[in-house]
């Protein structure tokens, strides 16, 4: 294989090590639940895993037993309500004598922020957020600042440098050269923070339909350490302009992960007994995966101009 | 035509944003009332979701706030860096649209845990990015049903500030920090709408029709300010009602 590709097993493996902090990012959009499914399935442990919107992917994960701390900003299913298994490691009436997960909390805005600190290489981020709230009380790393120019106070967060951050993206070429489009959310600057950067995305492209397109270009391949061809590997979450958010799964997962055992039985039908994304996306069915196809919107394009 | 206390809130919500500019659009009933504003009252809502969109012209209704519909058709689609620090932090939203697990009297709202912080009874999902949206948006508007344990005495934890603890101590507080927020001025439920006196303390305005004055008192920790002038919320009309059923919310989601 060329450049930077190989395979998911292998990225993971190479990547991603025991007691690392991990993010997979992507906000709603381009959630890399393959490469979480794999991380599963290879049993790493003690993981840190950060992400602003934990959503099912780290509900999943965390139920594996991966991970022992938590980065966040909003813990749920989006549109649907809790995730069940990550509560059952924060409440103490369900964590009873088992090992608490440790949580460390900020705002959307703290969480983008201290992944930008980190990327830019700065000690901190200030932001005018957390004023009157309790939030810098459950969470001490966030601390109140004086401006050098004037008297104003603001807060600031932390840099947040993952070790390894993982990215779905719509395509890429095979330096690692890779162009999002749709939300971007935090994915720039979660992909400059990490020391080591995985790519996953739904179609491997020639470099020149990079060059053509630069301004689309949102990690270069400086930064990427693999190149994974991944299609569907952002199921149940959604690929802008390749296929829609599953909802039903969202829905489904509601009643699945009240229940520890049912939620196990599924990380064994869907995850530990499948080998990778391509039996996972057959073990869906075609009629599920064809359903979910949008129809068109496409950009109008733009003439970059050539200059002699 | 008859109507349920949910479709009754949502419509209420709804007309609440006529006349409003920009919208940053929070987690669930603030997603279909500000849906069915677009759609009703003010045409000319610009929509903005933290998920990083302005200018969203969504055409079904998101399940969640990141929904690929919200950027098909968009003004923009920019970074969550990006949106927080140049629409947001810059002052440029008008109203901030939010739901709550626990308000109190002046507006204060939780969203991050019921209990103990570090041994909580109940892990909510926390801020999101309603703790900078209800300091910088011009106005906070607030959608959420009213019961014992949502409009309580003391909030168990302040995830997004409101009046504090008074009109005259928050606006000092504001001027200090430089926010660009004025704080809450709307909480509609599911038995009327509430705006803010002077004094920072939200009172009832307008009972939604069916809801009487013992539900309004029965479903909240204080003893609450009445106006003088209260009046009936208008009923949903035949169009609200089939936005909401027909286009919005065919599944129910929001209304059952």
């Amino acid at each position: 294989m060329p450049g930077k590709v190989t395979s998911m097993h292998d990225a993971i493996a190479d990547l991603v090590r025991d007691g690392d902090t991990v993010a997979i990012e992507g906000f709603t959009h381009l959630i890399g639940f393959a490469a979480g499914h794999e991380i599963i399935r290879q049993r790493k442990r003690d993981l840190t895993l950060a992400r602003m919107t934990p959503d099912v992917i780290y509900d999943q994960m965390i139920a594996a037993g991966v991970a022992r701390k938590l980065i966040f900003s909003w813990l749920g299913n989006p549109g649907v309500g809790g995730l069940h298994a990550i509560r059952r490691r924060i409440e103490p009436s369900a964590v009873g004598e088992g090992t608490p997960l440790e949580v460390e909390e900020y705002s959307h805005f703290g969480m983008v922020s201290r992944y930008t600190a980190g990327a830019a290489n700065l000690p901190f981020m200030p932001i005018r957020s957390y004023f009157e709230t309790d939030l810098p009380t459950a969470n001490r790393l966030i601390r109140e600042v004086r401006s050098p120019y004037s008297d104003e106070t603001v807060f600031a967060v932390p840099p947040l440098n993952p070790d390894v951050t993982v990215i779905h993206a719509q395509r890429a070429d095979a330096a690692g050269n890779t162009q999002i489009w749709g939300l971007l959310g935090c994915q720039k600057e979660a992909a400059f923070a990490a020391e080591r950067v995985i790519v996953v995305v739904e179609e491997l492209v020639d470099e020149a339909i990079i060059r053509a397109d630069p301004n689309r270009t949102v990690i270069p391949g400086l930064i990427v350490h693999a190149v994974v061809v991944e299609p569907w590997g952002a199921h149940p979450s959604y690929v802008q302009g390749a296929y829609d958010r599953d909802n039903r799964f969202y829905l489904d997962w509601d009643p699945i992960s009240r229940d520890e055992v049912s939620l196990q039985e599924w990380l064994r039908d869907w995850v530990y007994e499948l080998d990778g994304r391509a039996a996972y996306v057959d073990k869906l069915g075609a009629e599920r995966i064809e359903a979910l196809r949008p129809g068109s919107a496409p950009s109008g394009s733009v003439d970059y101009g050539a200059y002699r | 035509m008859s109507f349920s206390k949910s479709e009754m809130m949502i419509v209420a919500a709804a007309r609440e944003l006529a006349g409003q500019r920009v919208c940053f659009v929070g987690v669930g009933l603030p997603n279909i009332a500000v849906n069915l504003a677009q759609r009703t009252v003010a045409p000319e809502l610009e929509l903005v979701y933290e998920a990083g969109v302005f200018g969203a012209r969504p055409a079904r209704l998101p399940l969640s706030i990141g929904d690929p519909t919200i950027v098909t058709g968009a003004t923009a689609a920019v970074s969550m860096f990006e949106l927080f620090a140049f629409y947001l932090q810059r002052g440029l939203v008008d109203v901030g649209f939010l739901g709550a697990a626990q308000i109190d009297r002046f507006g204060n709202i939780n969203t991050t845990v019921i209990g103990d912080y570090a041994a909580p009874k109940t892990r909510l999902p926390g801020s999101g990015g309603a703790c900078e949206i209800a300091i910088h948006a011009r106005q906070v508007f607030v959608i959420m049903r009213q019961s014992q344990r949502s409009f309580v005495d003391r909030i168990d934890f302040r995830t997004s500030p409101g009046n504090l603890g008074g009109a005259e101590q928050a606006a000092s507080i504001r001027r200090a920090g430089g926010w660009h927020g004025n704080g809450p001025s709307v909480v509609v439920t599911d038995l009327g709408i509430w705006h803010f006196d002077e004094t920072g303390e939200m009172r009832l305005d307008s009972l939604h029709p069916g809801a009487t004055l013992d539900d309004v008192r029965s479903t909240i920790a204080w003893e609450p300010r009445i106006s003088s002038d209260l009046t009936t919320t208008p009923e949903p009309t035949a169009e609200e009602l089939r936005l909401v059923r027909e286009e919005l919310d065919p599944g129910g989601v929001y209304t059952k």
